[in-house]
């Protein structure tokens, strides 16, 4: 599903991502863990398309198509979702005239008409229960004064009614009590199914209690250092980053 | 050299003034005829705003009346039937409708109409007619004609305009709408003059409507007094949508008493120069008023809003929010005084001024302007001019919305700010519409309206 060789991305002529490799196939769940600074989140919007990283080496395949190529609309509209590490607030518009936008451009990329307004509804009222969000958050603005969890949860919120092929999930537990951690991994888990994606990406092991994951990679100064199975976020829940950042 | 041109457009003012004196006065009735003499004598000390006006810094007047324009001293013979070209969107919302063209009432019937509850409202000539005494105590009792060149031009050359009365304790549940129509096949200057009077304990809601149907040049000034007594209530919602050859300048003066509440809310959609001038006296305990404003301006349209709130005794409130969008070579301006008086305790004053620049040629000035005399107030502006923002507009991006979309629902949320405030629901759902039509860049008009003015 997703093929990345040899990745190298700047900011600010700054070498953040310095050679990373990584593929994904569908069904399968990653974890990325890391200290902070690795390029974690370098990583996920230079995936998602954010601008002012600049990709000076790599190549980058998603689902055979030159991601690289792609605005981040149209990467979003072939299945790539990026749940914020921090969420954007977007004053005055509401989260119902922002989810149906991004519903009807999806809908509209695979040559669907709009959404009839009774099935949107629908639609919104199955994805909130899922992810236990409260009914009064959709109708203010995106993100605007919502708490921490809530945006995290909106995240997700919005994660389930695109139900993406490949999400990236970055530091979506970080902030949570163990509640809504726990709502949020049970949205996760819900939504897999065999022919979708997923990296997680964390720092605590914590996460991993509730998503298992099916490799887990670790992230250090721009290049993944370490990918083993899933009992190497135990090893690190251990050990910490320390040896990591020693070179063992 | 512009001392020169100012000197000689203003004497060319006055002289037409002088020498169409018996065609003006003729026309017109002996309470509008009252105030002309003393008003050009006014304007021939103030003549217009120049560059050494503080007020009009931004916005240069004299240039505008350089052009040619024709006057009327009376409504010019235009036959045509008003209905098959002009239908306009919001009367759906179930107004009482009063058209104005080219500043002189446009009776359907008659001149004057009483509502069962016994509003009137029609034309203020008429009105000056047949209750003299009602439009001769409140006529020209406020507005500024010492102080502000434009308005005593306008009371020297005023022929008619609108006239609403609420009498005691009528309460208007629907919108009134007032529909200002230019049309004509030469550029014209047109100066008239709007009356609305809320006597104690009543209310009601006016909407206005400026729209161009013809693409003539087009200089309008007017002037509009508004008296707000004891206990009333007033929603009043402009619409300005005129096309990019036409200039509006506008001065709005607001008389409230005790415990009244006033809001105004002015959304220009569409013009060419537009100077919105708001005085607000508040002359007594206990008032409310809310003063908002949207201006969506593109090309090389100008704005200018400039706003006066009067705190003259304790115990009043007053809010302030002007948002404005500037897209290509756009120019604006805001000027928002507050005075606090000495005497105005426990004055709470909140102004908010905020700009989205699309491009780097689009320019705005905004200046708070707080003279606050008394100790005991609860006092904030603020103002900012900024970008769109980029990191939202990613994040909608990255949700799969298109980029130019992306912008719009900024745009659109940004300007809703204002529209939102609009209590009256229909009116205010149907402009949400309008304004995203404006920034979808498929309105120039009314979308029922078959005239394409702009
Ligand atoms: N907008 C930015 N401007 C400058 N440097 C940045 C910016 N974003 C990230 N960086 C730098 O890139 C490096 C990696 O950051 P990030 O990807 O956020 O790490 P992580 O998510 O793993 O904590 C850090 O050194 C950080 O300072
Ligand atoms: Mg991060």
């Amino acid at each position: 599903m997703l093929k990345i060789k040899d990745l190298h991305a700047n900011i600010k002529g700054k070498e953040i991502l310095k050679g990373i490799n990584l593929e994904i196939n569908a069904g399968e769940v990653h974890a990325i863990m890391g200290p902070n600074g690795s390029g974690k989140s370098t990583l996920a919007a230079v995936l998602a398309g954010r601008e002012i990283f600049e990709v000076t080496h790599g190549e980058i395949l998603f689902n055979g198509k030159n991601l690289l190529e792609l605005s981040p609309e149209n990467r979003s509209r072939e299945g790539l979702f990026l749940g914020f590490q921090y969420p954007i607030e977007i004053p005055g518009v509401s989260m119902v005239n922002f989810m149906k936008a991004a519903v009807n451009e999806q809908r509209k990329y695979r040559g669907l008409e709009p959404i009839a307004p009774s099935d949107f509804l629908k639609l919104m009222r199955e994805k909130k229960e899922l992810v236990e969000i409260d009914s009064a958050l959709t109708n203010r603005s995106v993100n605007e004064g919502f708490s921490g969890g809530e945006k995290k949860k909106n995240e997700i919120f919005q994660m389930a009614m695109l139900e993406p092929k490949l999400a990236i999930l970055d530091e979506t537990d970080s902030g949570l009590d163990i509640d809504a951690l726990r709502i949020v991994a049970n949205g996760v888990n819900k939504l897999k199914r065999p022919d979708n994606a997923s990296i997680v990406i964390t720092h605590y092991q914590r996460l991993l209690d509730y998503i298992v994951p099916d490799y887990v990679h670790i992230l250090y100064n721009g290049k993944i250092v370490k990918s083993a199975g899933k009992e190497l976020a135990l090893e690190l829940e251990e050990k910490g980053y320390d040896w990591i950042k020693n070179g063992e | 050299m512009s001392k020169t041109t100012n000197i000689s457009i203003k004497e060319e003012l006055v002289d037409l003034y002088l020498s169409n004196l018996d065609l003006i006065t003729d026309n017109s009735t002996p309470t509008l005829n009252r105030g002309r003499q003393s008003a050009i004598e006014n304007f021939n000390l103030l003549g217009l705003p120049d560059a050494k006006n503080e007020r009009y810094k931004y916005s240069k007047i004299e240039p505008l009346f350089t052009q040619d324009l024709e006057k009327y001293f009376a409504p010019k013979d235009i036959t045509f039937k008003i209905d098959d070209i002009f239908r306009c969107d919001i009367p759906e919302i179930g107004t009482d409708l009063a058209l104005v063209l080219n500043g002189f009432y446009l009776p359907k019937g008659d001149k004057l109409t009483k509502l069962d509850n016994g509003l009137i409202y029609g034309s203020l000539a008429e009105a000056s007619i047949k209750y003299p005494e009602i439009v001769s105590k409140h006529y020209n009792s406020i507005a500024d004609n010492v102080g502000e060149g434009l308005v005593a031009l306008n009371t020297a050359f005023v022929q008619d305009g609108v006239f609403i009365y609420v009498p005691k304790g009528v309460e208007m549940n629907r919108p009134l709408q007032i529909i200002n129509l230019l049309m004509s096949d030469e550029n014209l200057l047109v100066q008239y003059r709007n009356l609305i009077i809320l006597e104690e304990s009543s209310s009601a809601s006016v909407v206005v409507c400026d729209h161009s149907l013809s693409s003539q040049k087009f200089l309008s000034n007017v002037v509009t007094e508004i008296v707000a007594k004891p206990n009333s209530k007033l929603e009043l919602v402009k619409m300005q949508n005129e096309h990019n050859d036409s200039t509006q300048l506008s001065h709005v003066y607001i008389h409230q008493q005790k415990d009244s509440k006033v809001t105004t809310n002015t959304i220009s959609l569409h013009g060419g120069f537009i100077r919105n001038n708001l005085n607000v006296l508040l002359d007594d305990a206990g008032c409310e008023n809310s003063s908002y404003g949207l201006y969506l301006m593109d090309r090389n349209q100008h704005i200018d809003n400039y706003s006066f709130i009067d705190h003259a005794k304790p115990h009043c409130t007053s809010n302030e929010l002007f948002k404005g969008i500037l897209d290509e070579q756009a120019t604006g301006a805001f000027n928002g005084r507050i005075l606090v008086r000495r005497d105005a305790q426990q004055t709470q004053a909140f102004q908010a001024n905020n700009n989205l620049l699309l491009t780097a040629d689009a320019k705005m000035n905004t200046k708070p302007q707080l003279e606050i005399y008394a100790d005991d107030v609860k006092c904030s502006h603020g103002a900012t001019v900024g970008q769109l923002d980029l990191e939202a507009k990613f994040y909608m991006q990255t949700r799969g919305i298109g980029e130019k979309e992306a912008m719009l629902l900024l745009m659109i949320g940004f300007a809703h700010d204002v529209v939102k405030k609009i209590t009256i629901e229909p009116l205010r759902e149907r402009i949400d519409e309008l304004v995203n039509k404006r920034l979808r860049g498929e309105l120039s008009r009314c979308h029922n309206c078959p005239m394409h003015c702009c």
